[in-house]
């Protein structure tokens, strides 16, 4: 578990400096209150809560995936980076130490984001721990492609591709606008894409769905995760053998 | 992997070993043998190639020429056995600026699979021979650059590897924090074999058991600093401090003495043998008042003078 000392490392950097964790945090819960309070207003089923709190926490990873893709761009050039590559760590070792400290400020926000929900009135009629689990796979599924966007680009690129994936997840994952609505072609891509179906899976889930419904959308998620966390090895592999 | 001769004697090998960018050869057909248990230097001006050798050793770099081996290991094919028996310091500080110090040793501990008492007793150790246990636990990042190069060299120590790479391990200390990075670096001699890369000339002098010039990518000399030293030893070398010396009165001095070349505030004269009175006479009937007169053993700036005829620090 050689990685365990880099992952305790990075978590220890990320957290050391706040901002940006009570950024991720934060603004998650200001989107749903908005969105409540718009929904209040206009008497739309799209904006309850129970609607919201998949849109919102999983568009909240996508912030989290750009985080993890930049400070792992950053960190690469770093001389203490290129210390550790002198090191018996492998490139799979560093992923794993790079993405680990996000899939707990993941678990963390998942937490904050159903007390929120709660408290606007979230109805869970499905299975809770299910709906956790979707929450979770998503979150390790895009904290996969922060390591793969971060182990390939500059900071800098990574800083543009972020906010690119950031936009895809609003729009194609259907977070505020469901994806039959916008029809077409973009329906299509949003379904060949992982945001989609878990965001569809969690509010299914939430309304009663079971585990075996649900099954081939999260089918589409791990199978996402797998090939982000393989490309961003093998790419980091390729990217630090100059 | 046959031609890895004598697998035993030697720590660091590089076979031709050799680095291209694009249009530069960084390192160009490099041979080393570094013998276990020695400390060796590599000495040379800025872009000679020195750190581009250190990241190929390091398996941080490909050589798209040549080979190394550490310990027997080729850097190329074995790489992971490479890595678990060797330790850099880069030229660059290299530490984790969020951690304290001591997280910054235990983060390396870790890294190479050391028990948490192991960890905790070398760190403690570490940080005692560097002078940082007083501030084992502020931010890395809160130190002074000194003490954060301290910090970096005690992070290369820390594993306690066989094979030690200091790429310029001195750069930014004041002189006393040198000094004793030199005892430091002394107290290891023979216990590991360390490949070192400096622009001082004390430093190597101080330290290395061989050193070796390099300068473009290639290795120009190599020996012991007083076998380098004695190559120029036929050579002796007078500097006259003066004032108003004209350009004529060098080009003069250059018919007698060829090897006459004009330093700040004098001129500096080379020849197998020279005679004192004869310079000093023919500068004065030239209307230069001397100032000061000075005959000098050769140093291993001579050394690299002579070989590339250039200053070591320009
Ligand atoms: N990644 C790179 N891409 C292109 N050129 C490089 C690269 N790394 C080094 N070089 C070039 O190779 C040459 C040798 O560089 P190197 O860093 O090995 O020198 P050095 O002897 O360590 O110098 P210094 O004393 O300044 O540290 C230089 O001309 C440098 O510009
Ligand atoms: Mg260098």
């Amino acid at each position: 578990m050689r990685f365990a000392a880099l992952a305790s490392r990075n978590l220890k950097e990320t957290v050391r400096e706040p901002l940006s964790v009570v950024f991720e945090i934060g603004l998650p819960l200001i989107f749903m209150l908005m969105f409540w309070a718009l929904g209040k207003n206009l008497g739309e089923d799209m904006f309850t809560a129970t609607m919201q709190l998949p849109a919102v926490v999983i568009f909240g990873f996508s912030f989290l995936m750009s985080i993890s893709a930049i400070t792992l761009a950053r960190d690469r050039q770093s001389a203490l980076f290129l210390r550790l590559l002198t090191t018996p760590l492998k490139s799979g070792d560093f992923i794993a130490a790079y993405s680990l400290p996000y899939v707990l400020i993941a678990i963390f926000q998942i937490a904050v984001c159903f007390a929120m929900a709660a408290l606007l009135g979230l109805e869970i009629i499905g299975n809770i721990g299910i709906v956790f689990l979707i929450f979770i796979l998503m979150a390790v599924c895009l904290i996969g492609l922060g390591m793969f966007i971060g182990s390939i680009f500059t900071e800098n690129q990574a800083n543009i591709a972020g906010s690119a994936v950031i936009v895809f997840v609003a729009i194609l994952g259907g977070c505020w606008m469901p994806l039959k609505f916008v029809g077409g072609v973009f329906e299509s891509i949003g379904y060949a894409l992982p945001f989609a179906h878990a965001i569809d899976a969690a509010r299914n889930v939430l309304n009663g769905s079971t585990l075996g419904d649900v099954s081939i959308d999260l089918l589409w998620v791990i199978g996402y995760t797998a090939v982000f966390f393989i490309l961003g090895a093998v790419c980091l592999g390729w990217k630090t053998k100059e | 992997m046959g031609y890895i001769e004598d697998k035993n004697n030697f720590a660091i090998q590089t076979f031709n070993i050799t680095r291209k960018f694009g249009n530069l050869t960084a390192v160009d057909g490099v041979n080393l043998g570094v013998k276990k248990g020695e400390i060796f230097s590599l000495l040379g001006p800025n872009g000679a190639g020195k750190t581009t050798i250190i990241k190929m050793l390091c398996c941080l770099l490909r050589p798209t020429g040549g080979t190394g081996a550490i310990m027997g290991y080729d850097i190329q094919e074995e790489p992971l056995a490479v890595k678990s028996i060797i330790g850099i310091s880069p030229q660059e500080t290299a530490i984790s600026l969020h951690l304290n110090s001591l997280e910054n040793l235990e983060l390396i501990c870790g890294v190479y699979g050391m028990s948490k008492e192991e960890t905790k007793k070398r760190s403690e150790e570490i940080l005692e021979l560097m002078s940082l246990t007083k501030r084992a636990k502020d931010r890395a990042g809160k130190l002074s650059g000194g003490m954060q190069r301290r910090l970096s060299i005690a992070m290369a120590l820390v594993s306690d590897p066989l094979v030690l790479f200091l790429d310029e391990p001195t750069l930014g200390l004041d002189p006393q924090a040198r000094r004793s990075m030199w005892e430091q670096i002394a107290g290891l001699k023979g216990k590991k074999t360390i490949l070192l890369t400096t622009h001082y000339l004390e430093e190597a002098d101080a330290l290395a058991d061989r050193i070796a010039i390099i300068d473009e990518g290639k290795i120009i000399a190599l020996g012991t600093s007083g076998e380098l030293k004695n190559k120029i030893q036929d050579k002796q070398i007078m500097i006259v401090k003066a004032k108003n010396l004209t350009h004529e009165a060098i080009e003069g001095l250059r018919k007698i003495y060829p090897d006459a070349r004009e330093i700040e505030g004098g001129v500096e004269i080379r020849a197998k043998e020279i005679s004192f009175e004869r310079i000093v006479n023919y500068l004065h009937s030239e209307g230069t008042k001397i100032e000061s007169t000075l005959i000098k053993e050769p140093s291993l700036d001579d050394v690299f003078l002579q070989l590339t005829g250039k200053e070591i620090r320009e």
